[in-house]
């Protein structure tokens, strides 16, 4: 581990302060702290954010929700309105990685966190987004459990996040705190696909601190849950992941909001699949019909070939947990 | 047999260290503190093959507390002797010399070692240390790579293979693939070395004190006694703490070049370079049968890792040539040299690969002949040894085949593939049989009563995890008439009693019997006191007549009349009483010796998903005697679980471009969680090996792992109608 600065900010204009010159901020540490490690992190200056108020779960008036920054995952996972309303989020939040680690890591935390990628984990190895211009290991390498989705040449690491999966399929925004005040950025835009620059994964500007994520009010009666894919009954990363939520009114699907995780560079929107179900009556052969357009676009590499067709059927698959059906 | 009566043996006991354990007392290597202690941290290369051109260590050297770089450039000299008693390293080639030329010879080498005050000191001016290498392309891929030639027991024959299989009324031919697999023990390889002028004293993770005491004293060119090695506590082996790895010589040879005592701990990702792994395999099977289902023919063709500079081999052969009543049989083993580290013994090794192909070939047989998959087995049973013609020992496959069935509920088993759903997962069951050497080796113990009538039990065995400490107090109490608390049994020092390897499930067999010996001569050496003593309440007893219980003698039948060690002792004012009790397996070949399982599991696969889940698993076991039943139920499970992870999860992804391991980690490396462990139950066949050793064990630690990769293959193959042979069984591949 390289030497650093450790900093506490007792507010949020300390902690931009901090920031603006060149801090890294800190709340949970789960990924910082094991990429600092293997040296692939190696900030100057830590600030630790952890005492912001940034850790309240507010319900809207509208009946959507606002999650501090600084919840844990544990608490969001567990929180009443948050399973009453969005027990998508909280399956995806249950099926994140250990209980030691849900209690210590933060909803701004976990969307920031960095790729599982293991050859952007080991500095030895060629990785833009560890090193620019240094090429991509995985591209032709082992790549088994990387992208299909959203992937350059430059670049074919998957995003690691559940949690990211469901606010990318409830169309979330990300409430941002920087020296000019505030702003929201959807959650579409937040998380930026590798392109030519993999390097650059969020779009945050410099010193910017996240302080919530907010999900809208969806039409009600909404059914939602989490499905997630992976070699591991527990403590894995998913191979293929699928949000859903389906507002089914009269009979008929009005809104439907999915997404993938596992497969994409980033959390992975399926607008295709969405649109096959709006307007349309749930059934079994609907659910087949809409994931067949799961993978649209899908460039898979020479170990992941297979993600193509499991992300069909996991998509299938939550539909029909979702939407009903045998 | 002891005349003693049985208490602590066979009683379901914890652990004697289990409070030590769980409360962080137990001193794992890496925990001793050693008095002026310094830290090493290897440095290790970041190609598989070439040399090294440069070493850059003016950063390292420029931190703070950094005492040193040690690297071949400093010309380290190190006598590496023959080491005659590393008996189970490779019989060819050469172990690695660290640090005596500028040769890579597998990607994560060793090639330079900071020593500094802190460790986080050394960890830091590790990561500053520049290496420059002239790389060469390595080959570490089994497939396709040219092989060593054999050596003559590389090659087995009997009866005409050829001949047999091609006038077989029925012929399979198939290919497994095994994974390379790492152990992955909890506790890190780590070694502290502390240098008193030529005498060494190192604290290392080993499974065998002795071993390490030797092949120290060759590598530095000292005699063996001027090595001593400590070794407690094991936090999980599995077979590769067997062997001294170059990382325990590094540790000594920066403790003698900065002149302090230096501890050095392996990281996590260094275990999968620095230590060894069980090797991948290819295993070609071609078997021949009658209709009926009698096996006529066998010809095994295996292929497996090893290193270029030794040929690693291990007990692959043995299943094919006994396990089976096959006339004609032959086998070529073959290892492949790739630019990769020496691989090594883990548990059930060579024994489990080759039942994985063996019982997975079974199965697929069972379902082209249309018999049930128990009674394929039954009828292939032998009378004897078909590899030499010796009557077994033991064996009661059958019985463990029959328990085993009864208690699974097997007969309820519809055979066709597909047959069973539980909504989205389709359910199977599958079973195996198991096979393990019953190993036995010479051991040593001493024995010491005091006069306060508590008794000291020492060897320098280990105690890895099957439970060691305690299995042979349960022995030692029993053997003596003490109770547990009274008796402490010590281990971990190579200035104990020998012992063998603690390794192949022999430690009960030698170190067991050779306490058991030692005991037993103690105890009648104070009965021989009490009754040639007129003062003895027990003087002209028959010595045979009286046994000891709660440190109490007494006459058998008749508790009044007796007294106690400490009376005794005290009455002939001997501080103590002591004996050295010793195991020597009969040399005769007049027995097979093995130990038998049956394995059965039931898996449910995802239909659509491809996922694979344990639903429930059982073994039943003939492995002679139980001393302690808690602990072997401990091993049986955790031989499960272990065979589990190999055959859905564990799985060593080598880059072939480079060499590097991608998956050195347990984020990466996956082996099996809590959740993935369904209900697992163990059952022993109650009996003894009248023939292995006087205590009537056979082993039990490896034979718990061997056959759960076929079961489960099986199962899987019984669930979905698809035949997997490659190990991991992963979703893919059920798509």
């Amino acid at each position: 581990m390289y030497p650093f600065a450790f900093t506490k900010a007792s507010d949020t204009r300390q902690a931009l302060t901090a920031g603006r010159d060149g801090g890294r901020y800190i709340a949970g540490g789960t990924t910082l702290v094991d990429l600092m490690r293997e040296t692939v992190e190696r900030p100057r200056t830590l600030v630790d954010i952890s005492g912001l108020p940034l850790r309240e779960i507010t319900v809207t008036r509208r009946g959507g929700l606002r999650i501090g920054a600084l919840v844990r995952m544990s608490e969001a996972a567990a929180h009443r309105g948050v399973r009453a309303l969005y027990p998508v989020i909280s399956q995806a939040l249950e099926l994140s990685a250990s209980a030691q680690l849900r209690n210590m890591a933060t909803i701004g935390g976990n969307i920031m966190q960095r790729t599982r990628c293991t050859y952007f984990r080991d500095v030895t190895a060629a990785c833009n987004k560890r090193e620019p211009g240094s090429g991509c290991a995985a591209l032709h390498g082992v790549n088994r459990t990387h992208a299909i989705l959203g992937t350059s040449d430059d670049c074919v690491a998957t995003h690691p996040s559940d949690v990211a999966v469901a606010f990318a399929a409830l169309e979330a925004t990300v409430h941002l705190l920087g020296p000019d005040g505030e702003r929201t950025v959807p959650f579409a835009d937040f998380l930026l696909r590798p392109g030519s620059t993999p390097n650059r994964e969020q779009a945050l500007r410099p010193g910017e601190l996240i302080t919530a994520v907010e999900i809208p009010a969806h039409p009600r009666p909404l059914k939602s849950g989490y499905l997630k894919v992976r070699d591991r009954q527990s403590y894995e990363f998913a191979l293929t992941s699928a949000a859903v939520a389906l507002h089914i009114r009269g009979g008929v699907i009005r809104e439907a909001k999915v997404a993938a995780g596992g497969v994409g560079t980033v959390p992975w929107k399926l607008p295709a699949v969405e649109r096959q179900l709006i307007g349309r009556r749930p059934s079994d052969a609907l659910w087949t019909k809409a994931a067949e357009h799961a993978a649209d676009g899908a460039r898979p590499l020479q170990h992941n070939r297979f993600k193509v067709e499991l992300l069909r059927r996991t998509v299938e698959r939550q539909l029909r947990v979702v939407g009903g059906g045998k | 047999m002891s005349p003693q009566p049985q208490a602590a043996v066979g009683a379901p006991l914890s652990r004697v260290d289990g409070r030590l354990k769980v409360t962080g007392q137990a001193e794992y290597t890496a925990d001793h503190d050693i008095d002026g202690v310094v830290h090493a941290v290897i440095v290790d290369s970041t190609i598989a093959r070439g040399r090294v051109t440069g070493i850059d260590a003016r950063a390292a050297n420029a931190q703070r507390g950094v005492l040193g770089v040690i690297s071949h450039l400093d010309k380290p000299k190190l006598a590496y002797r023959e080491n005659q008693g590393a008996w189970l390293d490779p019989s060819v080639g050469e172990r690695l010399h660290v640090f005596q030329d500028d040769r890579v010879r597998f990607f994560g080498q060793p090639v330079a070692v900071v020593v500094a005050r802190t460790l986080e000191a050394a960890q830091h001016a590790a990561d500053l240390v520049k290496v420059s290498y002239d790389a060469e392309k390595p080959s570490t891929d089994l497939t396709g790579a040219p092989e060593n030639d054999p050596l003559p027991q590389q090659n087995y024959a009997r009866g005409k293979p050829e001949e047999a299989l091609a006038s077989a009324e029925v012929r399979l031919e198939r290919t497994y693939r095994l994974a390379r697999n790492h152990h992955n023990a909890m506790e890190p390889h780590a070694t502290i070395a502390r240098w008193d002028g030529d005498k060494l004293t190192v604290w290392d993770k080993t499974q065998w004190t002795l071993g390490a005491q030797g092949e120290l004293a060759a590598v530095f060119g000292i005699p063996s006694e001027n090595v001593r090695v400590i070794s407690p506590f094991v936090g999980g082996a599995f077979g590769n703490a067997l062997r001294t790895w170059p990382h325990s010589t590094l540790a000594a040879l920066a403790a003698r070049a900065i002149g302090r005592p230096v501890k050095l701990l392996l990281t996590r990702e260094q275990l999968y370079y620095g230590v060894g792994f069980r090797p991948a395999y290819e295993y070609g099977l071609r078997l021949g049968s009658t209709r009926s289902g009698r096996l006529t023919a066998a010809v095994h063709r295996v292929r497996g890792e090893t290193s270029r500079y030794e040929q690693f081999t291990e007990g692959v052969m043995v299943p094919g040539q006994m396990h089976y009543a096959t006339p004609h049989v032959r086998q070529a083993y073959r290892t492949v040299p790739l630019d990769v580290n020496t691989p090594t013994f883990m548990r059930g090794p060579g024994y489990s690969t080759a039942v994985f192909a063996m019982e997975s070939a079974l199965d697929e047989l069972a379902h082209e002949l249309g018999v049930d998959p128990i009674e394929l087995r039954l009828r292939n049973e032998p009378e004897e040894d078909p590899s030499n013609g010796l009557p077994f020992s033991t064996r009661r496959l059958r019985e463990c085949l029959r328990v085993g069935a009864r208690e699974f509920g097997w007969h309820r088993r519809n055979p066709r593939p597909r047959s069973r759903r539980d909504g989205d997962w389709l359910i199977g069951t599958g079973m195996a049989s198991g096979v393990y050497d019953t190993l036995r080796m010479r051991s040593e113990a001493r024995v010491r009563l005091e006069s306060d009538g508590t008794a000291l039990v020492q060897a320098s065995t280990s105690d890895m995890g099957p439970g060691t400490y305690t299995s042979v107090t349960q022995l030692a109490a029993d053997a003596l008439g003490l109770t547990m608390r009274t008796v402490r049994f010590e281990l971990g020092d190579s200035t104990f009693a020998p012992s063998p390897p603690h390794g192949g499930s022999q430690t009960m067999a030698g170190v067991g019997s050779a306490v058991q010996d030692g005991c037993d001569k103690l105890r009648q050496e104070a009965i021989k006191l009490a009754v040639e003593d007129e003062r003895s309440p027990l003087h002209g007893v028959d010595a045979g007549d009286v046994v000891v219980r709660g440190g109490r003698l007494h006459v058998q039948g008749n508790p009044a009349r007796g007294e106690t060690y400490r009376q005794l002792l005290a009455r002939h004012g001997r501080t103590h009483l002591e004996t050295r009790g010793t195991f020597t397996p009969a040399g005769d070949d007049r027995y097979s010796m093995y130990a038998y399982s049956a394995v059965f599991a039931e898996v449910a696969v995802d239909r659509r998903l491809g996922l694979v889940r344990m639903r429930r698993m059982l073994g039943v076991y003939d492995v002679g005697r139980i001393i302690s039943p808690k602990l072997a139920d401990s091993q049986a499970l955790g031989g499960m679980v272990g065979g589990i992870g190999g055959a859905l999860l564990e799985h060593t992804v080598t880059d072939h471009r480079d060499g590097r391991i991608v998956n050195a980690g347990l984020a990466d490396y996956l082996v099996p969680v809590n959740a993935d462990i369904p209900d697992l139950r163990a059952v022993y066949l109650d009996g003894k090996d009248p023939h292995a050793d006087p205590i009537g064990v056979k082993g039990l630690g490896e034979v718990v792992q061997i056959g759960v990769g076929p079961a489960i293959a099986n199962a899987v193959f019984h669930a979905t109608g698809r035949r997997v042979r490659d190990l991991p069984i992963t979703a893919e591949a059920l798509l």
